[in-house]
């Protein structure tokens, strides 16, 4: 199976690529708009500002390539907030894959959120053998509110969207690459799906 | 509900994890990449590897040690010491570390802190403050406690949150080493002073030091090291008294 990490200078790549290695399935690391349009799974990372992760997915012309993607796709944190219409990060316009806009937490609770959270409501073969409330490690500013995309959900100030899906595009909002054995089990799924 | 983390600091120094007493007579606890295995398995939420050795040849040495570690564990970890530049933030992270931990680099230039949270984003970017009660005040010191500055905690952990730091991880000089507990009224002072994540650090002995510091504390985070690397608490046991304190915990 081919399986490509999509290249564009953002996010903690190494840890994804060694999290599938100990799986046993190699990550390349792409930018190649052919590479990633003929790989059975494309994985897009994404660590960093929204804005400035928008401008550089334009620059390279993947902002077109993405949306239009039929095999599985699966967008890591700041990954799937690029996934959804917009966000209030940087005020950018997303890829609109996922029908909903992306928020900034309420200073009612600390932001950025940094740690092990619990996630429910799990739907889709994403999270088979995966058991409700089981924790996910995450770290972030912003998120995506729940919508009719939601396939889990998580707790913090309120419910937000844990992770997404629409068709062959999925979005989890967590880090599955540093969540441990639960993680191990997601990226499993997502190879298997 | 977001969990409180508990976090075993590994301190590097040639490459093998030592922790000193007070900052001084540094001991040998093991091999980093191990001992990060071992942890990760028992439950550990993070892990801390604080570089103390941070010369320019030693730092190719730690970026190494980022790499063996990142393909060995599977949960975050932040690396710290010595680092100034965003040439050095982006060797770490690109070798696989989650975030970014300085120290005297933001307090001799501040500036550090925005062109770090512009260039990787600010939940990379922690920012330890070392800070000692001196009187009634709580001073920021710098080079493990010898050097003063000119900055009271409250105020330089208000400067490095406007700034853009995603963490605040704050040692009290005056309870690391003791094992006498942390600095808790402190500590709940900062947590009501800022509204980014404090990790608790310095002075942990007991189970009840953890209990304290997330109830009294307030704090997100709590770290130790040589109470872990000589199994004087072992992770998993201290995780099921927290919960049995009806602090949130992951098992």
């Amino acid at each position: 199976m081919k399986l490509v990490l999509i290249n564009y200078g953002a996010g903690n790549i190494k840890s994804l690529q060694f999290a599938f290695q100990r799986l046993g399935a190699e990550a390349i690391l792409s930018d190649d708009i052919e590479a990633i349009q003929n790989s059975d799974r494309v994985i897009f990372p994404g660590v960093g500002e929204a804005s400035s992760a928008m401008a550089m997915l334009r620059q390279t012309g993947l902002d077109k390539v993405i949306p239009n993607l039929t095999q599985p796709v699966l967008g890591i944190c700041l990954g799937m907030q690029l996934m959804c219409n917009s966000s209030e990060e940087g005020k950018t316009k997303g890829l609109g894959v996922f029908d909903v806009d992306v928020a900034k937490f309420p200073s009612t609770v600390k932001v950025p959120q940094i740690g092990w959270n619990t996630i429910t409501g799990l739907r889709t073969e994403l999270f088979q053998n995966i058991t409700e409330e089981s924790y996910m490690y995450a770290v972030h500013s912003y998120f995506a509110p729940v919508c009719k995309e939601t396939i889990a959900t998580t707790q913090y100030g309120s419910n937000y969207s844990a992770a997404l899906q629409k068709n062959n595009f999925y979005g989890v909002q967590f880090h599955p690459e540093k969540s441990s054995t639960t993680g191990e089990v997601l990226l499993k799924n997502f190879l298997n799906l | 509900m977001l969990t409180k983390r508990i976090i075993p600091c590994l301190d590097i120094k040639d490459g093998r994890t030592v922790k000193g007493v007070n900052f001084v007579n540094l001991r040998d606890a093991g091999d980093p990449v191990e001992l990060a295995k071992v942890y990760s398995e028992n439950g550990a939420d993070e892990l801390v590897f604080l570089d103390i050795s941070a010369t320019e040849e030693k730092r190719k040495t730690l970026a190494q040690l980022v790499l063996k570690v990142a393909k060995a564990i599977n949960i975050p970890f932040t690396v710290g010491g010595g680092i100034s530049s965003i040439q050095d933030v982006a060797v770490l992270l690109n070798n696989g570390a989650d975030k970014a931990s300085i120290n005297s680099s933001a307090v001799k230039n501040p500036q550090l802190i925005n062109d770090l949270v512009a260039k990787f984003g600010t939940q990379c970017i922690t920012v330890a403050i070392d800070a000692k009660q001196v009187e009634d005040e709580w001073i920021v010191h710098l080079l493990g406690g010898k050097v003063p500055t000119a900055w009271n905690l409250f105020d330089w952990a208000r400067e490095v949150e406007q700034r853009g730091a995603g963490e605040i991880l704050f040692t009290s000089m005056n309870n690391d080493g003791t094992k006498n507990g942390f600095a808790n009224k402190a500590l709940a002072k900062l947590s009501e002073t800022v509204n980014i994540p404090i990790i608790a650090s310095g002075g942990a002995g007991n189970v009840q030091h953890f209990v304290d510091a997330f109830k009294m504390g307030k704090a997100d985070a709590a770290l130790a090291a040589s109470v872990f690397h000589f199994k004087e608490i072992e992770i998993s046991a201290l995780k099921k008294e927290l919960l049995n304190n009806n602090i949130s915990i992951r098992i």
